[in-house]
């Protein structure tokens, strides 16, 4: 059996002293596209954090297909084949957009097509019009296509998005929606975290919903039911 | 009028040295978070280091000493670090104490290698002769070390602002956590900075020895200085440490120069209203 992109296996990840996951599972398939779903405060960036390494699980497995990156460093785990575009986007303000592209640029090349900084100017024009300036002069969606370019200049084999839409104008939203989508039909396997349940059902073949901490659903996205939804969905947030 | 142009120049060259200090203890202040207390040792023990040499080796000249020098504090300063104070890396007082304790323990191995006798270093004989400008005399070495410092600070900025190593380092000053996340090797970052500030001190603890001399309790001098500086000119920017470093080569060297008894004060008192008034200084980044 081919292994899985990502997996992750009872996970459990504290903030100090507080507990704020309590054994998390799902995995993804390879190029497929897993929205992670759940209310504010639900645990979502909390889950990602410790997939990037920022925190390391107290208990439980995660592995990268078929190999095992819990507890290991950031650095490590970026150029294993994680690319992390963070909640909030942190881009960084006081490089120009080409050199946020350039850091973030890694040798070893995993995939057949890399990700250059030409590719991603050819996806993302207005970054190339604006290469100079720098990224914290940006506008917010702009700052969105610079910290999904820089996580791709990495050539990520699982791109994880943690809320990629938020704050922006539903034009941009829109943009990002079929940013993500070409990604998809390219192959890159995805984990997008979202509040837009809209956007991300629209592209999303897997679902995991999270609440206080532990998956309540995990399965394909067609299974999701109006029931699950509203339980802890909820509206929390106008979208 | 001679008094004021000699004055006006030893506040360059002392400026110049400041810069050599202080431009090293910002770049690893802004990147790691820590003040390095040993920092105005490195200074020192590139003095030393320049001094002994110089005194053993006649044909050897200041430049090849100070490069000699810079490399040998540098390796110093990297082995510090990596197996020092990369383990203190989320415990600031522990840092604090270590570099504190670390400038102590240089400080003591000099006295106890060099004796407390002041060393002194030769000006190189082509710069003995002074240069005449305008009818005024200068002496030749201190334009050449304001020369230095210029160099070292064009140097520095292409490094940082023009090559990738520099853009990662600025990512790392930026936003640490994401800067490992795209995959930065910050820790290797830290290592390399921290050698290239304790190198740069080093080499300008050469450069300055025909200045300065090496004498113990040079280090204790040249630290509150180079913080100063860093205060002023706001921390992790090179620039405010350029422009910082001249203008407390200027206030230090004038306020001593005219009112002895009370360099001090006019070195401190300034500082006390850029803490309260503009706390990340003249070029720093507010939360910086
Ligand atoms: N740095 C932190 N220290 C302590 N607790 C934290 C920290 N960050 C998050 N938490 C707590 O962990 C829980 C999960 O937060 P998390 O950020 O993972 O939620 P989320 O699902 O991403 O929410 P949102 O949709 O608002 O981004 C929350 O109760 C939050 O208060
Ligand atoms: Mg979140």
């Amino acid at each position: 059996m081919a292994s899985d992109a990502l997996s992750l296996t009872n996970v459990h990840a504290f903030y100090g002293d507080s507990h704020i996951l309590h054994g998390v599972s799902f995995s993804l398939r390879p190029g497929g596209v897993l929205a992670l779903l759940g209310r504010n405060g639900a645990g979502k960036t909390t889950c990602i954090s410790t997939v990037v390494g920022f925190l390391t699980p107290r208990e439980g497995e995660i592995k990268l297909f078929g190999e095992s990156i819990a507890g290991l460093s950031p650095e490590r785990i970026s150029r294993l084949g994680i690319g992390l575009v963070p909640q909030g986007r942190r881009i960084f303000p006081s490089l120009t957009v080409r050199e946020n592209l350039i850091v973030a640029g890694q040798r070893e090349n995993k995939s057949e097509k890399p990700w250059n900084i030409e590719r991603i100017y050819s996806m993302f024009p207005r970054l190339q019009e604006r290469h100079t300036q720098l990224a914290g002069t940006l506008s917010g969606g702009e700052q969105q296509m610079l910290a999904i370019g820089r996580a791709l200049m990495g050539n990520p084999r699982v791109l994880l998005l943690d809320e990629p839409s938020e704050g922006l104008a539903p034009l941009i939203v829109a943009e990002v929606g079929r940013t993500i989508k070409r990604l998809k039909e390219e192959g890159q396997s995805i984990v997008l975290v979202e509040q837009n349940r809209q956007l991300a059902l629209e592209v999303a073949d897997q679902a995991v919903i999270l609440n206080t901490g532990r998956c309540v659903f995990a399965g394909e996205a067609s299974e999701l039911n109006e029931d699950l939804i509203a339980q802890n969905l909820g509206v929390f947030r106008a979208h | 009028m001679q008094f004021w142009i000699i004055q006006g120049l030893n506040s360059l060259s002392l400026g110049g040295l400041l810069f050599l200090l202080s431009s090293g203890f910002s770049l690893i202040f802004g990147l790691m978070r820590l003040a390095n207390l040993t920092h105005g040792a490195f200074f020192m023990l590139g003095t030393y280091f320049g001094a002994i040499s110089l005194r053993n080796y006649s044909g050897l000249n200041i430049w090849v000493a100070a490069l000699g020098a810079g490399i040998a504090v540098a390796a110093i300063g990297g082995l510090f670090e990596r197996l020092i104070l990369t383990r203190l890396k989320t415990n600031p007082l522990g840092q604090v104490l270590v570099t504190l304790g670390m400038s102590f323990i240089i400080s003591d191995a000099c006295l106890m290698f060099w004796g407390g006798d002041s060393i002194p270093v030769p000006t190189p004989q082509s710069l003995q002769a002074p240069t005449r400008v305008f009818g005024f005399v200068f002496p030749t070495y201190r334009l050449v070390l304001v020369g230095c410092a210029i160099a070292a600070a064009i140097a520095l900025y292409f490094l940082l602002e023009r090559t990738r190593l520099g853009a990662m380092i600025r990512a790392g000053v930026d936003d640490r956590q994401m800067a490992r996340a795209v995959g930065i090797p910050v820790s290797r970052l830290f290592t390399i900075v921290f050698c290239l500030g304790a190198g740069i001190a080093g080499a300008g603890g050469v450069l300055g020895g025909p200045i300065l001399s090496a004498y113990p309790g040079l280090d204790g001098d040249m630290l509150p200085l180079a913080l100063i500086v860093v205060i002023l000119g706001g921390i992790g920017s090179l620039l405010g440490a350029f422009v910082g470093s001249f203008i407390i080569g200027f206030i230090y060297t004038f306020g001593s120069a005219l009112f002895p008894e009370l360099a001090y004060i006019i070195l401190f008192l300034p500082m006390i209203f850029v803490i309260a008034f503009r706390p990340q200084g003249l070029f720093g980044r507010v939360g910086a």
